[in-house]
């Protein structure tokens, strides 16, 4: 077996049996990098010197008997986390040529359990987008792709290129964000597994703010159990961030193993969605029937608000990234185009410095929140935002976690969708009420499509009870056995 | 005596409205860790939170928040143990996230009122619609460069209390007592240093006319005046410009002026049709602020004497007219001093003092009497000497002029200068002898009826005295020699 | 809710993002798209519903003791400045 093959605990197993060293671990993830990278473009920045520096400390720590958590265990961070000393684009023209002189929490948390990082993933521009098409450093590519079609295909959005690293065996695991999906999307599309944790789980200190209500990060790697093993490093509460939680990180790879005997798990009705891929719908039912036969209890429950989850999200998610990124404005960090006085310099530094999508997603929230209009799209957003999580709260009650698919397709074609953006905001239907409501949310790799692309099924659970999240994740990966393997991926 | 305009159609009534930013005394900022001290080295005190870099989010101060709601105990104001904050967007080149953190919707401070003294000795009740917390802006300065303008962000994310008052105000003197009075129940608050120089305390102008008994007209803001007899004269220039607007058949716009204290007048600034548009919206960084009862108890119970209860205390205590009492307890350092002078001595003779000290200090150069190079405990053993009959009062003020340049104390000089009162009456009997047979003419002008010469005599034998000559033992002995 | 390409304007002005004269229509088309799209959440019964604004609930905000534990980074702050001069940010003269 490649060492670019481990899961992030296997390796860290063998890191700390002394099989391989954390170097010859990184340099065989750089020389896939190196290999991979030019074709899937999952990475816009490679810090490989940082890399060997940072393993050739965790060999010596290793050595020294001083290994924690991570130690050795290379990964990639999306380029929406700042990281001190290395430039952080956000996928943005307009951040083209910053290097942020502080580390975010989350990043700095990994660095603190050991972690190597390998360099800054590829990403949907300010992270707005389910198909990394919108990034300024180019599209990303899925490294999966159709059986008997070259297509390029999308890996979802907008963590796209930590997906994408993480499915080719480019490294262990991955940061990413999820504001409305983008955590949970790429990891169906790419086969991989990912969770957004509850909201205040994870510092937002530090990361690169989208829609500061519903930004939450999370880790994807190859197994639920890796995800547990990272949110573990990742999560925990921060002073600096107000809407950080103040409670305890409670051991999460542990609650891998639970089991689901005994549980209520609910199966939403609103989410069968007219025009469900009949594979998809047969997926969840066969996900649902694994459950079943590992002890839980499947339980038909109504969330009549989530379906006006995906429209009120954007209006929210607009208006706070229309308030978010008013600081990108050529003055202070931000890459400038000059003009004849101060609101010139505004305006041809932002007309050059975003691009299309973060354009129609800053001004819908400009409108949205202008004179006039705030009663009716504002306002009224927050009051169906409260009902979408009374929603939760009141199946909460009733049923221990939910059980839906992820995305509503496989992985389509770069350049598909992108004519209509509505239709490209569809993709996060499944996934938005999470960010609505703040609870947890993780997608598993649970099945191929016809085409031979990957699928994934999504756990919903309370908020703050990632555990039993992480436990219904554990059983329906064991249940699923997924072992198909993406086209492109080291070594192959 | 109400202020009224005169123009060609009747008399206009002057309705006035006031904000006053008032900067918060703390050490750091409202939602960052940085410096808030006056005149540091540019972009010095500024934190990544403050230049509003990528992920920087903000934590709030709770001393800036304990502050706010001082000051609203202090206006006898409603606290609102849930407040929020809200982002005011707008760009300009002071503003670094583009967004101001304010309190739109709910403000830490609901309504209030500030009790004012007129000149004619009656007092007026001005309501105070609101108190809110907000980040101050960093400053442009426009000077440094022929093309560009540079950008210091020290002030910015500073904590402000925005106080905003009722339409209350009728009168340029109205409003500048209001302001006069909010700036000394800051100070005693110790909220806000009320430094308008420094810009700590800025205030924008409502204003609008009309004629008695009418509804309000549209009012313009006037932005930024920094001095109390500039909020005076903007009001004035601004309410006889609305008048001129009105009296010749056009309509005032509601707009933000600037006033020019050159010019003595207001102008439009360049406003833009958008300029208004601040998309206040919730800030999703920060979560509702909630206060609690008990800590908003402690704070009321800490809270030091105000001046409206330490001028009634003053008028009880210590036998002071309203008109003394209002002049000492206007800034809390004055009263303080002069409690420590009046203690155990006569209360009429401290205020006369201390009163005058203070305007001595303010004319000479400008400070208050917390500069003053003569302590009270030192002003108050000059006192003693004079109370002892030691000195008389003309030689007091010699001997506190040479305190103020020595830094002695009374008795030393007295001694040194051998100042003490002479109250020999033969001593004083000589002097007067002296004095007579030197102006035979007087004497005679006197005898027939040029009485104010008295006072020429005791002149006379006060300086032969070199001032030392007890002035009632001078008269007599005077009295005695005119017969 | 359609947007006229007047609106577009304002909302760009507003929003300082420069929109060529080409650039108005289909962005027009979009918006357009979207809001129409958005529409659907007029069906929703909002009456006696309190607004949700944030991600946390039931949590007071926390403060930070007044402790000066930050700035004084002058070049920190201004290293990815465009234009620095001296220890300023610059910017093209602004006219008040």
């Amino acid at each position: 077996m490649m060492l670019t093959d481990l899961t992030l605990a296997a390796a860290r197993d063998g890191l700390r049996a002394r099989r391989f060293s954390s170097v010859e671990l990184t340099e065989a993830f750089l020389s896939a990098i190196a290999a991979l990278n030019p074709t899937l473009n999952a990475f816009i920045t490679v810090t490989a010197e940082r890399a060997r520096d940072q393993a050739r400390a965790a060999d010596a720590a290793l050595a020294a008997g001083q290994g924690r958590a991570l130690t050795g265990l290379p990964l990639a961070i999306k380029d929406l986390f700042c990281t001190q000393g290395v430039r952080t684009t956000a996928g943005s023209r307009i951040l083209e040529h910053f290097i942020p002189p502080y580390e975010s929490t989350v990043s700095a948390n990994l660095l603190r359990d050991g972690a190597v990082f390998l360099g800054k993933t590829n990403l949907d521009e300010f992270a707005m987008g389910s198909s990394n098409m919108t990034s300024a450093f180019g599209a990303v590519t899925n490294p999966w792709t159709r059986r008997g079609d070259n297509a390029a295909l999308v890996p979802g959005g907008s963590s796209g290129g930590s997906a994408a690293a993480v499915a080719a065996r480019l490294a262990l695991g991955a940061t990413a964000t999820d504001t409305g999906g983008s955590i949970r999307q790429p990891a169906s599309f790419c086969g991989i597994a990912g969770i957004k944790p509850t909201y205040g789980r994870c510092s937002r200190w530090g990361i690169v703010a989208f829609a500061s209500s519903l930004d939450q990060a999370g880790p994807v790697a190859r197994s639920v159990e890796d995800c547990a093993i990272l949110l573990g490093s990742m999560a925990g509460h921060d002073p600096r961030d107000s809407t950080s939680a103040d409670r305890p990180v409670p051991d999460f790879a542990a609650a891998c193993a639970r089991g689901v005997k005994g549980l209520r798990i609910g199966v939403p009705r609103q989410y069968r969605a007219d025009g469900m891929a009949p594979e998809i719908e047969a997926l969840w039912q066969q996900g649902l029937g694994w459950l079943r036969e590992q002890g839980a209890e499947i339980v038909d429950v109504s969330l009549p608000h989530s379906k006006y989850a995906l429209a009120t999200y954007y209006i929210v998610a607009p208006a706070e990234a229309s308030s978010n990124l008013a600081r990108y404005d050529g003055v202070r960090f931000s890459s400038r185009t000059e003009g004849d006085d101060l609101d010139a310099l505004y305006e041809n530094t932002r007309a050059a410095g975003f691009g299309p999508e973060v354009k129609r997603r800053v001004l819908i929230g400009t409108y949205v929140l202008s004179a006039g209009y705030y009663d009716a799209y504002y306002l009224r957003a927050q009051k169906i935002r409260a009902l979408i999580l009374k929603d939760f709260t009141d199946v909460f009650a009733r049923v221990d976690a939910l059980v839906t698919p992820t995305a509503p397709s496989a992985a389509f074609a770069q350049g598909e969708k992108m004519s209509d953006p509505v239709a490209m905001y569809l993709n996060d239907v499944f996934t938005v009420p999470a960010n609505m409501s703040g609870i947890p949310g993780l997608s598993v790799p649970a099945g191929l499509d016809a085409r031979g692309l990957p699928l994934g099924l999504q756990v919903l659970g309370r908020p703050f009870d990632e555990e039993t999240v992480f436990a219904v994740g554990a059983a329906l990966e064991r249940a699923a056995g997924f072992a198909a393997l993406p086209a492109m991926r080291a070594g192959a | 005596m109400s202020y009224m305009l005169q123009g060609s159609t009747g008399s206009w009534e002057v309705v006035i409205g006031l904000e006053i930013h008032a900067q918060v005394i703390s050490r750091a900022k409202l939602f960052s860790g940085a410096a808030t001290a006056f005149g540091a080295a540019p972009n010095s005190q500024v934190s990544f939170v403050d230049a509003a870099f990528p992920g920087m989010l903000p934590v709030i101060n709770r001393e800036c928040v304990a502050q706010a709601v001082r000051t609203g105990l202090g206006l006898a104001a409603r606290i609102n143990l849930v407040s929020r904050f809200d982002r005011k967007n707008y760009f300009y080149a002071d503003l670094p996230a583009g967004y101001q953190i304010s309190q739109f919707e709910h403000p830490i401070v609901g309504a209030g009122m500030v009790e004012i003294e007129l000149a004619d000795g009656s007092t007026r009740r001005i309501g105070v619609t609101r108190l809110h917390l907000e980040q101050d802006a960093g400053k442009s300065l426009h000077d440094q460069h022929p093309t560009k303008s540079f950008i210091d962000l020290n002030r910015a994310g500073v904590a402000l209390m925005e106080i905003v008052s009722e339409p209350d105000l009728r009168s340029p003197e109205e409003a500048g007592a209001y302001i006069r009075k909010l700036r000394s129940i800051l100070r005693y608050l110790g909220t806000c240093d009320g430094n308008m120089e420094e810009g700590s305390l800025r205030a924008d102008v409502n204003v609008s006319v009309r004629h008695p008994g009418e509804a309000l007209r549209t009012r313009c803001e006037v932005k930024n005046v920094n001095s109390v007899r500039f909020v005076m004269q903007a009001i004035e220039a601004e309410a006889l410009r609305q008048v001129q607007v009105w009296e010749s058949g056009e309509e005032v716009r509601q707009e933000t002026r600037l006033f020019d204290p050159g010019r003595g007048q207001t102008r439009s600034m360049r406003s833009k049709e958008d300029a208004h548009d601040y998309r206040y919206f919730p800030d999703p960084d920060l979560l509702p602020l909630v206060l609690d009862e008990a800590w908003v108890a402690e704070l009321k119970a800490a809270l030091p004497e105000l001046p409206d209860a330490r001028r009634a205390r003053f008028m009880a205590e210590h036998g002071l007219s309203a008109y003394d009492a209002a002049v000492l307890v206007a800034e809390r350092a004055t009263a303080e001093y002069f409690e420590e002078v009046a203690r155990g001595r006569d209360a009429k003779l401290a205020a006369n003092w201390v009163t005058g000290a203070r305007f001595a200090l303010l004319s000479a150069r400008g400070v208050g009497i917390e500069a003053s190079p003569v302590s009270a405990a030192a002003l108050g053993g000059l006192l003693d000497l004079i109370t002892d009959g030691t000195i008389n009062g003309r030689i007091a003020k010699e001997v506190f002029e040479a305190m103020a340049e020595s830094g002695s104390t009374a008795g030393e000089i007295v001694e040194r200068k051998g100042l003490r009162q002479v109250t020999d009456t033969g001593a004083i009997d000589a002097a007067v002898a002296a004095v007579l047979a030197a102006n035979p003419d007087k004497i005679a002008a006197y005898k027939s009826g040029a009485e104010k010469l008295f006072g020429f005599f005791v002149g006379q034998v006060m300086r032969a005295m070199a001032g030392k000559g007890n002035p009632a033992l001078v008269n007599e002995a005077l009295k005695r020699a005119l017969g | 809710m359609s947007l006229d390409p007047a609106a577009i304007r304002r909302i760009a002005r507003l929003a300082r993002i420069r929109l060529d004269e080409s650039d108005i229509a289909p962005m027009q088309a979009d918006l357009s798209g979207i809001l129409a799209w958005i529409e659907q959440l007029n069906e929703v019964d909002i009456e006696g519903v309190v607004p949700l604004a944030g991600g946390v609930q039931g949590v007071a905000l926390p403060m930070r003791e007044d402790v000066v534990d930050d700035g004084g980074v002058v070049d920190a702050v201004l290293a990815n400045a465009p234009d620095r001069q001296g220890d300023f940010y610059a910017v093209p003269k602004v006219v008040e």
